[in-house]
């Protein structure tokens, strides 16, 4: 995949999460960022680790997005998400679901990788429902 | 410290003005402050102008100098930016210039063009407010971010379009007789629920409009007011800025605002006053759900509670605090670099009594204005007093 313009640091995060190889940033003290990035922006550490994400997120919120500008004007209507992957949230478009706000919920469990910009076809973070099993099994990991 | 008051206010009419060029716009403004002030040109020591998409718009960036000379003062001029707290910040970095000594005189103030631009490019100029990287190529739009935060705020705390709907209402009605409103027509409720979605849960009534506009003021000392003869009875006492992450997604909390609760707290404390001697507001309604965030950020409502402020009447024109009185973003227009100057502007006429409105708050002696950029990465908070 090719960007329009490089950005070192988040290009290289965009290729690992397409590689299913996603990760956060972590300082010793075990707070999430996001690449580029020099100093742990809670507690000002410079000494960051890539951690792995979470196999699957939570929807915190979402809203389904009707008018947009010309990047994504061949994409509306989207689900457009925010979910928590342990020391990070990332923001995406949620696919697999239908866009319409009652076929989605905030606790939804959500699997994330880069497909394309219908628009465009340039790289977007998406998110596609985590299959039933897995909804299923991780609360039980979590215990 | 020095005390400041506003000497003078001007405002253009906010709407969809396509021919104006931005020079224009806020000369039109800052002749107007000048007139309501009193104040010559020439005493003028400094200019703080806010904007944000002018490179955009009108492939103008340097718009500083371009504007003093437009507004016809010679003195040095700066351009502040922060998306739609600009002018904001603009005003808040006038009063602390009056306090400090270092100038009398101040215009603050700023200037929007946008309506020359196709919708969807105004959507994408308006998105760059937001992490280019994280959020704007994962596909947030400006309202399609508040409209995760009413989600976020609605499973937090409960409420429903309805209850934003009435926000929407009030503010429609508030404008009405404003003449510098863009909107200045009733919207029901029902209306509301039922226009066209622009990024679930909110519709169309839910968002401010596209509008070009420009604001200035003219603050002066209270030393300058006296020994000038200037007729200044309003006071800006309070000034706060506040600074959160610039994704939501980063947040503590994504149906809060943190940058504007630590822009109230200090603007607060600075004045010396506190949330229940606020009499009249005029807060940050890009959204409706905006307008409920602000409440609470300004303690004049609690978490969950600022939802149903304009349902049960208490934030209405005849309500116990009334809020957004000129009509607001919603309904006045947010021509986005100008807003924080033009909240000001509203707030100063509502307490000196010559705001259409002001007989809806005839007794008012502290009012406050909050002026968010953003998703509320930042936010500034002042408080203004009749002066004793």
């Amino acid at each position: 995949m090719s960007a329009p313009a490089s950005n070192a640091g988040y290009d290289e995060w965009l290729d690992a999460l397409a590689a299913g190889e996603g990760f956060a940033l972590a300082c010793p003290d075990g707070h999430g960022s996001l690449p580029p990035r020099r100093v742990c922006p809670e507690c000002g550490s410079t000494a960051l680790s890539e951690e792995p994400l979470a196999e699957t997120g939570t929807v915190e919120t979402y809203s389904v997005v009707h008018v947009a500008g010309p990047r994504f004007a061949d994409d509306t209507p989207y689900v457009n998400a925010v979910a928590d992957f342990g020391p990070v949230r990332l923001t995406g478009v949620l696919r697999g679901a239908e866009p319409d706000v009652d076929a989605v919920a905030v606790g939804d469990r959500v699997a994330v990788g880069v497909e394309e910009r219908a628009t465009d076809g340039e790289p977007l973070v998406v998110f596609r429902p985590a299959d039933g099993e897995q909804a299923v099994s991780r609360p039980a990991d979590g215990e | 410290m020095t005390d400041v008051r506003v000497a003078g206010v001007g405002l253009t009419h906010f709407g969809s003005h396509p021919e104006r060029t931005g020079r224009d716009l806020f000369a039109t403004a800052a002749l107007r402050a000048f007139d309501d002030a009193g104040v010559p040109r020439e005493d003028v020591e400094e200019l703080n102008y806010g904007n944000f998409m002018g490179a955009l718009a009108e492939h103008q960036g340097h718009q500083a100098p371009l504007m003093a000379e437009a507004a016809g003062v010679d003195c040095p001029s700066t351009r502040y930016e922060e998306a739609c707290a600009s002018a904001g910040v603009a005003v808040r970095e006038a009063v602390r210039t009056v306090r400090s000594g270092e100038a009398d005189v101040v215009v603050a103030g700023g200037m929007e063009r946008m309506t020359n631009l196709p919708t969807d490019e105004v959507t994408e100029g308006l998105a760059i407010a937001a992490d280019d990287l994280f959020e704007v190529r994962a596909g947030v739009t400006f309202p399609g971010a508040y409209a995760l935060m009413a989600n976020a705020y609605f499973d937090a705390y409960g409420g429903e379009r309805r209850d934003l709907a009435h926000i929407a209402a009030k503010n429609h009605a508030n404008a009405v007789p404003n003449e510098y409103a863009q909107y200045r027509r009733e919207v029901s409720v029902e209306e509301a629920l039922d226009a066209p979605p622009v990024a679930e849960p909110l519709h169309l009534y839910d968002a401010c409009p596209i509008t070009d506009g420009a604001s200035a003021l003219v603050i002066v000392s209270e030393e300058y007011a006296t020994e000038h003869d200037v007729d200044a009875p309003v006071a800006v006492t309070g000034t706060g800025q506040g600074t959160d992450r610039m994704a939501l997604g980063d947040r503590e909390h994504l149906a809060r605002t943190p940058a504007a609760d630590d822009a109230a707290d200090a603007a607060y404390a600075d004045a010396g006053v506190g949330p229940d001697d606020v009499d009249v507001a005029e807060v940050h309604d890009c959204f409706t759900i905006a307008e409920v965030l602000a409440l609470e950020s300004l303690d004049l409502f609690e978490p969950g509670e600022g939802i149903g402020a304009a349902r049960n009447g208490v934030t209405t024109a005849d309500g116990a605090l009334p809020v957004n009185l000129s009509g607001g973003l919603k309904a006045k227009g947010h021509p986005v670099g100008a807003t924080g100057g033009s909240q000001i502007a509203e707030l100063t006429r509502l307490l000196r009594g010559d705001h259409p409105n002001s007989d809806r708050v005839p007794d008012a002696e502290v009012g406050v204005a909050h002026n968010a950029g953003g998703t509320v990465a930042s936010a500034v908070v002042h408080v203004l007093e009749v002066a004793q």
